[in-house]
Parts: structure tokens; C-alpha cells; sequence
């Protein structure tokens, strides 16, 4: 495709993300406001109800994601967006989405925290929480911006991961991020667009909840004729409440093993450098740009600094990290957290690397001169 | 097999492992029976018709019925299926509830769905009590009753769920009990063709939580309760303080048309069509 065809537009991190979802086709937004993701609700208050979908703002972020898993049933892309607060709140329902398996993408514009916290100022304290903020064992797919770009492709790959795999996909975005602005090209055309696998049986043969060699069971959407349970209890293939252990096991096995099988197309990272890296930083969000900047300061000064950045947090992108663990002697991780990331790398470090932290809580993002002091006092 | 009988036979789901969950006497079998007659009498198909239900007893009577269904999480029924509704509009959305699901956890949603009026058709079965953990109060509880979290006597007063739902804007709001099921027959069907946000609650009995904690009999004794403690709405005029006390009104209590979410909503998609943010 030459360049020509492509217009770069300035845009905030948020208008990226509407830009995204409406690119892959998403037609139901339900939303409660909350900073800093108010921006995607107002956005598309106004998008969709022009190309004939439907925004609407319900009384609380647990009916939003609630009305987003019943438009999704009813066979609408649907996506719903919020903050800390409002995340905390959809938890209920995430675990819905998973063991109902409803696709659907929830935008989370991380604030910093505990509580209300820091409504405007940046934090990635939600990390843990996406992974694990729904009760009971379950796989969740996890992705991070750093850049406006990122913002629009990522939310693209929400989309195409929830239907694919018929799970609710987290979008976790720091605060600077979503009200970051940038130059970017959005009429990408080479980015495909994944629909939801519809049963191609008759109704009376149509096993809602089968399992199939992807582990994902074709989606037939509410009034299309094939009608079936669908509910949050551990049900058998038909969909229905069960509590026979020869029946839970497999279901909740094969709710990992439809995630587990395609790590390599869910995990999504960047290298920056680490060929030949002595130190490597690890980051992802606005602090993998600190790190950027502070990698080329080093190399400017003959540090070999290299950086891996994570644009998927879940599921944790071991195989990558145990490589640059394998080749650098000093691993630094910055987090705008107590350590939710640097934990998982130390998990997997096997003692060949040293891992440094550089954990940020005070509502202020990373800049590349602290990633710069840490990489020269620990070299 | 009696005609009624092969007509509840039609909608139910043979495949699906029975028995049902619910005790020996309970009044929430009256009220499927009365859901599928009314269902089959507004000439629904099986395909267009949504059935949504939350947690609790009633919570679990969707998945014996050949519709679309949905059992949701606790008290959000409501917000799932406004989301169907809004998606599919030609779907016919009914929302089954129980008092604690409804009132208490979902109360906010209930409120909301009341006046946001999208063509919802709601039922609240009401038996005033938590039944499938244990028999504990619920905000339909009376004052003074005995439950497993109010061992002496109830200290709050109830809500009244009809009510609750005329002042938030329902379209359309009735009430019946199980006892008065040719009543509940009529009232669902009206509601199910009524245009905009519908609730019928129905008052309903737990005789294995509530039933024996108040010592209040058989659940055919219960029934009785229901007989003498309902009158018709149009009586209440012509009843004094004393002949109210304790009593409660059945049938149509509000039938009003208001804007419909859905047209509004179209309506707008027309308006904002050239719309630019400038």
C-alpha cells in the first residue's frame, strides 16, 4: 500500500480507542462516566448512533457491562469503558463473560489508587487487578497501549481476540496514554477484522457449549433461531447447570486450554535493541516511552540498554521475558505500581539476571531521567 | 394429559435433566405455568421470545423453558436485558425476578429500568424472603416476621414493590398473587403486549423458609393467606382504614404511555445522522 493513501490525523489516546472500535465494527457501547475514559463515551454517544448502533449510559458500570454482555448475546459487537472505581465494579460480570463466554471488550483508563484515589493522575496499579479481580480460577486476556497508534490497533485486536475466542478482552490503559496526543495514521486497511464463528448445524443440532480443537464453541446469537441456556453456573455442553465433576472439569479446562493453545498470537510485545543488550529494561504504557528515551541515553554513553515492551500483560509473556532474562545480566523493571509486572519477571527469573524495580505511586508518570539514574547506578 | 397440561408441555425443555429444583409446594410453579399460557395466548414464537432471569430460586426457572434463555448474575437481570432489547428490538424481552434480586441488589437497576422505559416486560415474583439460602430477610419482609436472620421479629419496614415501580415510571404496573392465577394469566398477557417498561409482581409463598418460620401452615394454607389478604384494586374505595389494614390491591394499578427509549432512540439516530462536533 503506498503512503499516499494514508492521512495522519492528530488524536488523543481515547479518540484512538472510539476509532479502533468502531473500525472493528463494535455497534453497542453502555458506559457510566468516570475520568479520565469519559472521553470514549462521549465520542461515541454521538458515532453510534449514526451508523445505526447504539450508546447508552446506564445507572452504574455493573448494568453497563451487564447491557454489554446481553447486546453481545443478542450478536452486537459491544465494548464498554471506565476507570479504577467503575473496573472494580465490572468484576462481577467479567467473570460472566468468561464462563458464559461472551465476547466483549472492556477499556479500563487505569487512575492511580487505592479507592477514588488520583482521579486525573496516571497510575498502572490495575495490572493485578485485570489478571485477577474476578472470583474463581480463569483466563483473561490482558493488552496495553503505549502510543496513540498502539491505542487504535489494540483496541482492534480486543475486538478480534474477544470474538475469536469468545472471552472478554481488558484494555488497560494509563491515564497518560489515554490523554496523550499524537500523529497517527488510522485508515489501516491491513488490519484484519475477526467476526465470531456462528454455528453452521441446524438448531436441533446445535451443542451450544461443545467442545471443538480450538476449544471455542460456534456463538449463536439470541433470535436467530437456536435457542439455548446461557448462564453463569458451571453448565455441561448444552448449556445446562451442572455440578458433576466429570462435566465442570472439562468445561473449565477447556476455558484455559482456548487461550493457553494460541499464546503466540495473544501475546504481543516490541523489542527495542535487545540484541546485544547488557541491561534490558522491561515495560509497558507510557513508562515503556520513559524507557525508550533512556535506553538511547545509555547506548549514547556505551551502555548496551535494550527494551522489551509488553503491549499484552495477560497472559504474561513468558517466553520473551525468559529470553531477555537469558541474555542480560541486569533486568530493570519501572512500574507506576509497587511492583505488579517486576513481580512476574522475578517469578520467572531462574537467577541469571538480576532484577531492579523502579516503582512510581505519587500520580506522576516515569520520566526517561529516573529510568536513566537507575540504569547508571545498577550498571 | 389434560389440555393445559400438553400446552405447558410444549414449552418446557424435555432434554433438559428434571426434576426441577424448586420444594414441594412452592408457588413458583404456578407462576411458569401462568408465564407460558400468557406467553402462548400472545401468539409469541419460541424464537422471538427472551426470557432473563437473575439469582435465587426464581433466577433458576429459566432454564426449563424451549425459549432464548438467560440466567444472569444476582439483581442485574434488568441491565442484561436491556442490552439485548436495544440490539434486537423485535425480541420479546420478559425479565423474571425474584424480591431480594429485584429490590435489594438490584434495585438500582430496577429503578432505572422502570424509568429509562425500554420495552421490558418485568415479573417480580415476591415471596418475601430469601429462599435458596436458607430463609433470610428480604426487603419485602413484613415487620414483625420471623426469618433466619431476624429470629425474634423483624425490625424494617418493606417495600412495596408496585408502588416502588408506579412512582418510577413503569408504563405499565400490576399485581397479582398465585392464588388468583386466572388474574395472573390476564395481567401478564396485558403487560406483554403493553408498548413500554412492564412490571407484574407477583406475591408468591416460601413454605419451607418463610412458611415455617411463621408458622403459617401448608402451602395450600398459605394460599389461603394470599385469598384473604388481596382485593381487587377497583374495591378500594369502598373500603375503610380497618378493612385495608394488612391488605394489599391485585390487578391493573397503572396503565399509562410514555415515550418508549427505542423510538426516542431511533428518533435520534435521524437527528444526529449530519451531526459534527465543531
Amino acid at each position: 500500500m503506498g503512503k499516499k493513501n494514508k492521512k495522519e490525523v492528530l488524536l488523543q489516546g481515547n479518540e484512538a480507542i472510539v476509532e479502533g472500535a468502531l473500525r472493528a465494527g463494535v455497534k453497542f457501547f453502555a458506559g457510566y462516566p468516570i475520568t479520565p475514559a469519559t472521553e470514549i463515551s462521549e465520542i461515541l454517544s454521538a458515532r453510534l448512533p449514526q451508523i445505526g448502533g447504539t450508546f447508552i449510559q446506564m445507572e452504574d458500570e455493573i448494568g453497563s457491562l451487564a447491557a454489554v454482555i446481553g447486546a453481545s448475546l443478542a450478536g452486537a459487537k459491544a465494548m464498554t469503558a471506565t476507570s479504577g472505581p467503575g473496573f472494580s465494579l465490572m468484576q462481577e460480570n467479567i467473570g460472566f463473560a468468561i464462563m458464559a463466554e461472551v465476547p466483549c471488550v472492556i477499556v479500563d483508563c487505569m487512575r492511580a489508587g487505592p479507592s477514588t484515589g488520583l482521579p486525573t493522575s496516571p497510575s498502572q496499579g490495575d495490572v493485578m487487578q485485570a489478571r485477577w479481580g474476578t472470583h474463581g480460577d480463569h483466563p483473561i486476556i490482558v493488552l496495553c497501549p503505549s502510543t496513540v497508534y498502539e491505542c487504535f490497533k489494540l483496541t482492534i485486536f480486543a475486538f478480534n481476540f474477544s470474538e475469536r475466542f469468545r472471552v472478554p478482552v481488558i484494555l488497560l490503559v494509563d491515564e497518560v496514554v489515554a490523554h496523550m496526543r499524537e500523529n497517527v495514521c488510522i485508515d489501516d486497511e491491513e488490519i484484519e477484522i475477526v467476526n465470531r464463528v456462528k454455528p453452521s448445524v441446524p438448531p436441533e443440532w446445535y451443542i451450544p457449549y461443545e467442545d471443538t480443537p480450538s476449544g471455542v464453541p460456534p456463538m449463536a446469537n439470541f433470535g436467530d433461531g437456536y435457542r439455548y441456556h446461557v448462564t453463569g453456573l458451571t453448565h455441561d455442553i448444552r448449556g445446562f447447570p451442572t455440578t458433576r465433576p466429570d462435566e465442570v472439569d472439562p468445561l473449565i479446562r477447556r476455558l484455559f486450554r482456548k487461550i493457553s493453545q494460541n499464546f503466540r498470537d495473544v501475546q504481543i510485545g516490541e523489542s527495542f535493541q535487545t540484541e546485544d543488550a547488557d541491561l534490558c529494561v522491561i515495560a509497558y504504557g507510557c513508562v515503556a516511552r520513559s524507557a525508550k528515551r533512556a535506553c538511547i541515553e545509555a547506548r549514547e554513553r556505551g551502555i548496551k540498554a535494550g527494551l522489551l515492551k509488553l503491549n499484552t500483560l495477560w497472559p504474561f509473556m513468558r517466553t520473551e521475558v525468559e529470553k531477555i532474562l537469558a541474555r542480560s545480566k541486569i533486568v530493570i523493571v519501572p512500574e507506576m505500581n509497587m511492583g505488579q509486572i517486576s513481580r512476574e519477571v522475578k517469578r520467572v527469573n531462574k537467577g541469571t539476571s538480576k532484577v531492579f524495580t523502579i516503582n512510581k505511586i505519587d500520580g506522576t508518570p516515569i520520566t526517561p531521567e529516573e529510568i536513566f539514574l537507575k540504569i547508571k547506578e545498577v550498571y | 394429559m389434560a389440555e393445559i397440561t400438553k400446552l405447558i408441555h410444549k414449552y418446557l425443555r424435555h432434554d433438559k435433566k428434571f426434576p426441577h429444583v424448586f420444594c414441594p409446594g412452592c408457588g413458583i410453579g404456578i407462576f411458569l405455568g401462568s408465564l407460558i399460557r400468557a406467553v402462548d395466548s400472545c401468539g409469541f414464537k419460541k424464537d422471538e421470545v427472551v426470557l432473563v432471569t437473575g439469582i435465587g430460586c426464581t433466577g433458576r426457572l429459566a432454564v426449563y423453558v424451549d425459549f432464548n434463555t438467560l440466567h444472569t448474575t444476582h439483581g442485574r437481570a434488568l441491565a442484561f436485558a436491556t442490552g439485548i432489547k436495544l440490539v434486537k428490538p423485535n425480541l420479546k424481552v420478559i425479565v423474571v425476578m425474584g424480591d431480594g434480586d429485584a429490590i435489594a441488589i438490584g434495585g438500582n437497576h430496577f429503578i432505572h429500568a422502570a424509568r429509562r422505559n425500554v420495552d421490558l416486560k418485568a415479573v417480580v415474583v415476591n415471596n418475601s424472603v430469601y429462599g435458596m439460602t436458607g430463609g433470610q430477610y428480604s426487603p419485602t419482609t413484613p415487620y414483625g416476621a420471623k426469618t433466619t436472620t431476624s429470629l425474634i421479629s423483624h425490625i424494617e419496614r418493606p417495600f412495596r414493590i408496585s408502588e416502588l415501580a408506579i412512582v418510577c415510571g413503569a408504563s405499565f404496573v400490576a399485581r397479582s398473587t398465585v392464588y388468583h392465577v386466572k388474574l395472573l394469566d390476564d395481567l401478564l398477557k396485558t403487560s406483554f403486549l403493553k408498548k413500554g417498561f412492564s412490571l407484574v409482581e407477583v406475591i408468591s409463598h416460601c413454605p419451607t423458609q418463610y412458611g415455617r418460620m411463621n408458622k403459617m401452615g401448608s402451602p395450600v394454607d398459605m394460599l389461603i393467606w394470599q385469598k384473604e389478604h388481596a382485593f381487587p384494586v377497583e374495591k378500594e374505595k369502598e373500603m375503610n382504614e380497618e378493612e385495608l389494614k394488612d391488605k394489599f390491591p391485585i390487578g391493573v394499578l397503572a396503565d399509562r404511555d410514555f415515550p418508549l427509549f427505542e423510538e426516542e432512540y431511533e428518533k435520534l439516530r435521524k437527528k444526529l445522522k449530519d451531526y459534527r462536533k465543531t
